[in-house]
């Protein structure tokens, strides 16, 4: 008998209707910026440019910030809560309602397969949206006093790994609290976000609580260090938000929420379920092509089941569909930007230079958009860089540990602290291991599973604040 | 007293430790595994091929109290012919017969290059003696089966004597000697994907030439959680032994598009080796239909009713 080929299987576009050019989104209307200064937003698989997009400069900043003081003052803080909370549930179901389109759009824009558009950032996107709809009336039951109070404006910094899902991250307690936004969308996937702004139109709400503001790095700084901000929320790198916090720190009436880079260890011991471990590895560092700040991007294995665990991982590897991010077979799609791909080539490079042995399963790249395969890197301990350095790409170091101990050792060992992933039958191992890692989120056999009512965020130069859950909603209230 | 040999926890207490040292399943994983694989889009080319290679994999079966002769033929002129409109449809890989009747199945299909495949060692339950069980299994062979599906003792593996279990089976291989066995784990009495990867291994070990969900008489039958917890342990097996072992899951598969899924399962588990009747088959009576309805449509670009498919 032949072998079974699966025939491409691509998601229809049609369903996706761009505009040629899109405004910024202030005052709960398309306007063109201020100096009319655009850019264009490509499609990272193939480099096809998609649209073209108004960069907000200082003017259109303020404009913004200003649209959403009027609209906190004018309308939305004095609402009653159950009718922020009947907005938040509207926008919810809009959602759900186009998630195709959005799937689809997002896999354009992003080079994310549409597997996991389709199945995770959008109806994640949703659920957010839902589960804090549910909140906005019931804040004084939250454990923050009798009354708890919006900060007012809010500017939010959001990364191209997951574009609706951070903005729902974002958006939906910032709303839901009592809070106005400005938000920026990264500068190589706005899409998805002004789609967003039309379902904020499509569902009725008041003109300026949700802003949407694009452009680059200067865009996104000049909203920050805005005066007239009460609140900054910035997911991203480790670098950018060194530089907001080192910016608001000279106006301390801002409160700052960061969400930065991590460096997670995925630690499998020898009891683990090694299937399903291996599997967690891929999904921990494979997944959305290892654009993931809290991606298991250091595997620690203990030494006395090694060669095992990266026998069936390289097995593995090698059934890993790479290609058209629409394609509903693609497990893995394209590197988000020329400049990622750049910077995941260089960590790799030194890898190799600095000794480690790099691997990648035999793999056909597209000849146009940014590709990097699937790579795995033995023989790496905790000097080289590739250990250290968050590579936020589909790059994975393989270390070894011999105890439990060793193991924390390790996986606490370095600058980061956003997650960690543990893989053991054994109960009383998880709970010993966890109380001792120093991650925001520890995973026991499982790895990136998201869900709103988990607080998620990081220690050390992984950040502060938390979002999602009880936790996330003080990073909106006065308390 | 009776020798110290005799009592459970000494006698087979090696092959004990080696089934509970196997790596443990995770559920949740192995569910969310299934899952993803599940959502594979299988479409064009890919689905026409994956249609033909589940009808020629596919162990067309008959297992009631109301089984005949008459129903027997009928089921092997299907068997040998699934769609008379159609002579390109590939004919399917056997017959499953219950063993008074596999003397019918075994002349119907004769020459045909289809398996005649009977249930025996008291199947469903397989509760009665090895003696019984053993004279099952010669009596269906003598009536012409050439495959043979025994279940095992489920009681004595919850007990945790595995050693009988394995007896057992190593007693009916002697016994089935040149024809092919398939050894059924009924997983739904089993419950917990730890035991079924036991099973499974316990059935290699003892001689199985393929491993099987179900009976079909016990709900839940097949799953994709279960067999890709056998497909990775005959996997594992090839690799320590050498030797490749079948996988059969059987019971409530009866859509193509189920069928597809299981063919998925195999390709991205354990590879094309076992995308071949030889290696893997699929238990079930009404799936055939389906799957001849589904092929149609692929070369007609419409669907037509079920009128136009033969019944049995």
């Amino acid at each position: 008998m032949g072998k079974l080929e699966y025939a491409p299987a691509p998601e229809s576009r049609s369903i996706v209707s761009l505009r040629e050019s899109y405004g910024l989104f202030i005052g709960g209307e398309f306007t063109p910026s201020v100096d009319g200064r655009a850019f264009k937003t490509i499609s990272p698989a193939t480099e096809e440019v998609l649209a073209e997009i108004a960069e907000a400069g200082p003017a259109d900043v303020d404009r913004a910030v200003t649209a959403a003081r009027q609209a906190y003052e004018r309308t939305w803080a004095g609402l009653p809560a159950k009718e922020r909370g009947k907005y938040l549930f509207r926008i919810a179901r809009i959602v759900q309602e186009r998630a195709r389109e959005l799937a689809v759009l997002e896999s354009l824009d992003n080079g994310k397969p549409i597997r996991e558009s389709r199945d995770v950032d959008i109806p994640l996107a949703a659920a957010h949206f839902f589960y804090h709809a549910g909140w906005a009336d019931k804040l004084e039951y939250a454990g923050y006093g009798p009354a708890p109070r919006p900060l007012g404006v809010a500017g939010q910094v959001i990364p191209w790994n997951f574009p609706l899902l951070m903005l729902a991250w974002k958006i939906a307690p910032a709303l839901a609290c009592g809070n106005t936004v400005v938000l920026k969308p990264a500068e190589t996937t706005p899409l998805t976000a002004l789609v967003f702004a039309e379902i904020c139109q499509q569902a009725d709400l008041p003109a300026g609580v949700v802003n949407i503001v694009t452009g680059a790095g200067d865009t996104g700084r000049a909203l920050v260090t805005h005066p007239g901000i009460d609140k900054v929320a910035f997911t991203g790198s480790t670098e950018v938000g060194k530089q907001i916090a080192r910016d608001c720190a000279t106006q301390p009436r801002k409160k700052v929420t960061l969400e930065l880079g991590g460096k997670a260890a995925n630690i499998v011991f020898e009891d683990a379920p090694v299937d399903q471990a291996v599997e967690g590895i891929v999904n921990g560092i494979f997944f959305n092509q290892g654009h993931v700040c809290c991606a298991g991007s250091r595997l620690l294995v203990q030494e006395s089941v090694y060669s095992d665990v990266l026998a069936a991982l390289r097995r593995r590897l090698g059934t890993l569909r790479l290609g058209d991010p629409l394609d509903k077979n693609t497990d893995v799609g394209a590197i988000n930007s020329a400049a990622q791909l750049a910077k995941i080539r260089e960590l790799s490079a030194v890898g190799e230079a600095e000794g480690a042995q790099r691997w990648s399963p035999p793999c056909e790249l597209p000849v146009k958009g940014f590709w990097f395969p699937p790579t795995l890197f033995t023989g790496v301990t905790q000097a080289h860089r590739i250990a250290r350095e968050e590579i936020f790409g589909p790059v994975l170091s393989v270390l070894t540990f011999r105890t439990p101990a060793e193991a924390v050792e390790k996986a606490n060992n370095t600058p980061y602290g956003l997650s960690a992933g543990v893989w053991t039958d054994k109960g009383s191992l998880i709970l010993w291991m966890s109380s001792r890692l120093r991650a925001g989120v520890v995973w026991a056999n499982t790895f990136n599973k998201f869900d709103p009512s988990s607080p998620f965020g990081g220690y050390k130069e992984s950040g502060y604040g938390r979002e999602g859950g009880r936790h996330g909603l003080e990073a909106y209230l006065d308390v | 007293m009776s020798a110290l040999t005799d009592t459970p926890a000494v006698a087979g207490s090696s092959l004990r430790e080696f089934l509970h040292g196997l790596p443990g399943v995770d559920q949740v994983g192995a569910e969310a595994r299934a899952a993803m694989l599940a959502s594979r889009s299988i479409k064009t080319t890919a689905k026409r091929w994956a249609l033909d290679t589940a009808i020629s994999m596919i162990d067309l079966t008959t297992l009631e109290g109301q089984d005949t002769p008459g129903k027997v033929r009928a089921l092997c002129a299907k068997a040998k012919r699934p769609d008379p409109a159609d002579p390109t449809a590939p004919k399917v890989a056997a017959v499953c017969v219950y063993p008074d009747l596999a003397h019918v199945a075994a002349a119907e299909v004769k020459g045909t290059g289809i398996h005649v495949a009977s249930v025996a060692t008291a199947f469903p339950s397989g509760r009665t003696s090895l003696d019984v069980k053993l004279a099952d299994v010669k009596y269906a062979i003598g009536a012409g089966a050439d495959e043979v599906d025994m279940v095992i003792d489920r009681g004595a593996f919850l007990a945790g004597r595995y050693q009988r279990v394995f007896d057992e089976i190593a007693a009916v291989r002697e016994a089935s000697a040149g024809t092919h066995l398939k050894v059924i784990l009924e997983t739904g009495e089993l419950v917990t994907l730890d035991n079924v990867r036991r099973a499974s291994w316990l059935a290699m070990l003892a001689g199985a030439d393929f491993i099987k969900t179900s009976t079909g008489k016990v709900t839940p039958a097949a799953t994709l959680p279960v067999t890709l917890v056998m497909l990775e342990a005959v996997r594992d097996y090839r690799a320590a032994h050498g030797r490749q072992v079948g996988v059969k899951p059987a019971g409530g598969i009866r859509a193509a598009k189920d069928a597809i899924r299981y063919l998925v399962l195999v390709n991205e588990t354990v590879g094309e080796d076992w995308l071949d009747p030889r290696w893997f088959r699929i238990g079930a009576s009404s799936l055939l239909n389906d799957l001849l309805m589904q092929r149609t449509r692929m070369a007609t670009g419409r669907y037509s009713g079920p009128d136009y498919f033969t019944l049995d």
